[in-house]
């Protein structure tokens, strides 16, 4: 493996896991060519006429499915940090004896360190997804046989479509289903609201299995999931803690540091005049984003100002919007909260969407750029506005990327985030993994203040008699620096293994993660 | 009597942020060993270790075995939990270890200034210090007395020291509510001489227990060469307070305020706290009267549900019916909605801004008395009237070009 310095200044190795790969080119300088990935010819003749795909166990689809030594098995994330099904799954692989497993999760969660002992025998090879946790720390330290591919999910969905990753077996988690494989996500005692994130694979994998814990009889409506892709059913007890798949609710937060950076971001967005009536935002999950919602709130009623749409992850907050006839619709990617499931489930302008309606890179358009803005959160960010959402400052992955990559796309992209948590500085030289170019980044919004990337002249000039704290970001990097005690030090990784890829929407890779030296 | 060996400071367990936990233990000659973990490690571990090393030199700890659990604590939080530390060892140490003052945090007060809101800080919880500024209240206060562990005033006395000195407020006036006396007295060297702005005095009965600060203040003063002012503000909350408050609130030209806490109050006359507050409208009223006739603020007591802010809004109303122009806060998010209820309504500035104008017609033109329309303004409405205009601006409700408007 080789290190090759991209057009963003970073190291990324020329292949890994025994791929060749493309170093990152700068933002839309990558446009490949030719055909997309494509599907085996399934005929229905091969499946039973009376529509019956029900197998008796997950073993015995997986045997059916042809699993083998080193394949490709995706999940997807909608049952969070509930989800057993997939520790079940890798329970049954391992039971099987198979080895090598290349793991493709639309995400992963704590719950997930179960699968710790299966990436230390060897029973899984990788993960392609993301390594939140405890998955983290022991990629991190360098225990993974493969290398980890951190991936957004549009870009899960381009490396399907163009044919970088192919699935070949799909299991999928599906709150309801009936017998012909058509599933949902909005009923059931597992529901999750939607089950989006496993479109692609559902369309693309050479065998699909759903597995439910409320099997009904056909028709499952609505078909989220259509059966017509689906290969086996499989009907368990239970898919996961359904306390822990989307919470009773999501409370704002109480932090007055995390309120004050919501306030100045609602004011930011009016003053910018962004909040005009048609307008749309897209709102992140953390407690500091759903306040956000509610200070915009406020502001859209005394101003009478109506959005055309909002983006989800849904809560009871932005329902609130749509129940309230403050945004006429809700174009959601995964619902947080029971509020949101029973919306979605209820109201026909509570739309459900997959990555492909959202973030498609190989789509014919993009809805994330027609986004008036997004406020998102990270976890580092550096004084040309790169961003960081992968890892600590102390080197250690910790989260995945979720739709964040894809979602810089938006008109107006702000990030809400504390210029410091403890003594760690948030703002920095150079942050250690690039996750987000700075030029995508319009505004960083910090309690110590707010700075507007310089490329946006125009939000400048609009904001210039703002009464928020508007500075430059050296300004506010010294201003953290001098609380701390001094610009903090790197943290010590071995510059020869790369334990982890950060992927660009397009595929390319944008940065590395090194072992942390511990 | 056995000689203490080791001893320890700080604050240690899964929920501590931005604080830590020290142990020194004398050992035999061996020199200086560190050991423990930090949550900053990667960032600041050199730092730490500097830190930790320049301390022990300071405090002429030549082999000692050093014990670190670091969650995150400020370089000021991790030289007050080793200094004490090193208190608790060896209790005849009274050298100091002083940061560098922060320069952004010397400002000088004002004996008039606004302080319609202060902001009580746990002299204990460094973690809530660095933020608080931020939220804009008139005044934070540091401390010392009730919100501190009985077994803990040193480690409070020595985090509000450093506090005073490194933390920036940003702009906001810097109160240290001492102990009551006598033990408040022993509070004061560790703030005189550094940089605060008000002293508020708890459970203030007399005017003697004033003047007993006032004194000790102006030999530390003298000691240190303190340039700055330090304001009083004495606390009623007993009725024999509340009976003596014209005494107290006149008992030093450097009293700024007084002010009521209730929930002693109540207690000393035997009553509850209520909602509609009839038990202490008295008191408050004695408060409001006393401080006006000695010419100094009167301040209302703290509002503590920190969750029904329509009702602290109905309160500073009332509040500010009684004559009071200042409240206490508990919680950041008090402290908008406190600025809000003081503001001037609009009826109340564009009579203000009527005033305003004539009078300044009227020194342009020399004229000794003011008057609008056909009536003639005393110079107190006069002095409501600026004061109203002054708010305004405060509260952004006017700019600073309202005489074009």
């Amino acid at each position: 493996m080789k290190l090759i310095k991209n057009s963003a200044g970073r190291f990324v190795p020329d292949q890994i896991n025994g791929k060749k790969q493309i170093p990152f080119k700068g933002v839309d300088k990558h446009k490949p060519t030719g055909y997309k990935a494509k599907p085996a010819i399934k005929t229905c003749i091969d499946y039973p006429s009376d529509g019956n795909k029900i197998v008796k166990s997950l073993k015995d689809a997986l045997t059916k499915a042809g699993l083998k030594d080193g394949m490709t098995i995706s999940t997807h994330h909608h049952l969070r940090n509930g989800d057993v099904l997939t520790n079940y799954l890798f329970d049954t692989i391992k039971q099987m004896g198979v080895k090598n497993i290349r793991w493709f999760p639309s995400a992963s969660f704590p719950c997930h360190q179960h699968l710790i002992k299966y990436l230390e025998d060897g029973t899984i090879h990788h993960i392609e997804g993301s390594m939140n946790g405890p998955l983290g720390r022991f990629t991190t330290e360098g225990n993974m046989k493969g290398v980890g591919v951190l991936r957004s999910h549009g870009g899960r969905y381009q490396s399907v479509q163009d044919g970088e990753v192919h699935i070949d077996i799909a299991v999928i988690a599906a709150p309801t289903a009936d017998p012909f494989g058509n599933s949902n996500g909005v009923t059931g005692k597992s529901a999750s609201g939607l089950i989006g994130f496993a479109l692609a694979d559902s369309e693309y994998a050479d065998n699909v299995i759903v597995v439910t814990d409320n099997l009904v009889p056909f028709p499952c409506v609505p078909w989220q999931i259509q059966g017509n892709n689906v290969d086996y059913v499989v009907q368990i007890d239970s898919l996961g803690d359904s306390s822990k798949i989307v919470s009773g609710t999501t409370e704002i937060t109480k932090s007055p540091d995390r309120l004050l950076i919501a306030e100045y971001v609602a004011q930011f967005i009016d003053e910018a005049g962004i909040m005009k009536d048609g307008f749309s935002f897209q709102a992140g999950s953390g407690g500091t984003n759903l306040a956000f919602v509610l200070f915009l709130k406020e502001r859209m009623k005394a101003k009478g100002v109506k959005a055309r749409f909002v983006r989800g992850g849904s809560t009871k907050y932005l329902v609130q919007l749509l129940e309230e006839g403050l945004t006429d619709y809700i174009l959601d990617g995964q619902t947080f909260d029971l509020e949101g499931v029973r919306s979605m489930r209820e109201n026909p302008n509570h739309v459900n969407t997959s990555p492909f309606t959202s973030y498609n890179f190989h789509g014919k358009g993009n809805f994330a750029s027609i986004v008036d803005t997004a406020v998102l959160g990270a976890t580092e960010v550096d004084v040309n506005f790169n961003a960081n959402v992968v890892s600590h400052s102390d080197g250690y992955l910790l989260h995945g990327i979720g739709g964040w990559q894809n979602c810089l796309y938006s008109k107006c992209t702000i990030l809400a985030i504390p210029s410091f948590r403890d003594r760690i500085p948030v703002i920095l030289d150079d942050v250690t993994t690039l996750c987000g170019p700075g030029e995508l980044v319009d505004v960083i919004i910090t309690e110590r203040g707010i700075a507007i990337n310089p490329k946006r002249k125009d939000l400048l000039a609009k904001l210039k008699k703002s009464s928020l704290p508007i500075k430059p970001i050296k300004e506010i990097r010294d201003e953290v620096n001098d609380i701390c005690g001094g610009a903090p030090q790197k943290p010590k990784v071995n510059k020869n293994k790369v334990v982890a890829v950060v992927k660009w929407i397009d595929g390319t890779l944008l940065d590395s993660v090194f072992q942390v030296e511990k | 009597m056995e000689n203490i060996i080791k001893a320890s400071a700080g604050q240690r367990g899964d929920k501590v942020r931005s604080d830590c936990y020290i142990e020194i233990e004398l050992a035999k000659p061996g020199g200086i060993k560190i050991t423990g973990k930090s949550k900053v490690e990667a960032m600041y571990g050199d730092s730490i270790k500097k830190q930790l090393l320049d301390m022990c030199g300071f405090f002429e700890l030549s082999d000692a075995s050093i014990y670190l659990e670091d969650n995150g604590a400020l370089p000021f939080v991790l030289a007050a939990r080793f200094e004490l530390a090193v208190k608790r060892l060896l209790p005849k140490c009274e050298k100091e270890y002083l940061l560098p003052v922060n320069k952004k945090n010397v400002y000088p007060s004002k004996i008039d200034r606004l302080r319609r809101s202060r902001l009580y800080l746990p002299g204990n919880e460094p973690k809530f210090f660095v933020n608080a500024g931020l939220h804009n209240p008139d005044g934070i206060i540091l401390d010392l007395e009730d919100s501190v562990a009985h077994t803990e005033k040193d480690a409070a006395q020595l985090i509000v020291r450093n506090a005073l000195r490194s933390v920036e407020f940003y702009g906001a006036e810097k109160m240290v509510r001492i102990n009551q006396l006598p033990r408040g007295l022993e509070d004061l060297k560790y703030i005189v001489p550094h940089n605060v702005h008000v002293i508020l005095i708890p459970k203030c009965e007399s005017a003697g227990q004033v003047q007993q600060v006032e004194q000790e203040v102006d030999r530390l003063k003298k000691e240190y060469n303190v340039k700055n002012e330090i304001y009083f503000m004495p606390i009623v909350e007993s009725a024999l307070s509340v009976i003596r408050a014209y005494e107290i609130a006149s008992a030093s030209k450097n009293i700024c305020a007084l002010t009521i806490g209730l929930e002693d109050y109540t207690a000393d006359i035997g009553t509850q706290r209520t909602n509609e507050g009839k038990e202490s409208f008295f008191a408050r009223s004695m408060v409001v009267n006393a401080a006006k006739a000695a010419g100094v603020q009167a301040i209302d007591t703290v509002f503590s549900d920190v969750n029904d802010m329509e009702a602290l809004r109905q309160s500073v109303i009332e509040a500010k019916s009684l004559g009071f122009e200042g409240k206490g806060c508990i919680h950041p998010r008090q402290i908008q909605v406190v600025h809000e209820a003081f503001a001037p309504t609009p009826e109340e500035i564009t009579k203000a801004k009527k005033i305003v104008l004539a009078f300044e017609e009227a020194k342009k033109q020399g004229l000794g008395v003011v008057s609008l329309g056909s009536k003639m303004i005393d110079a107190p409405v006069v002095k409501r009237a600026l004061r109203s205009i002054d708010l305004a601006l405060q509260n952004n409700l006017i700019d600073g070009k309202w005489r074009e408007n």
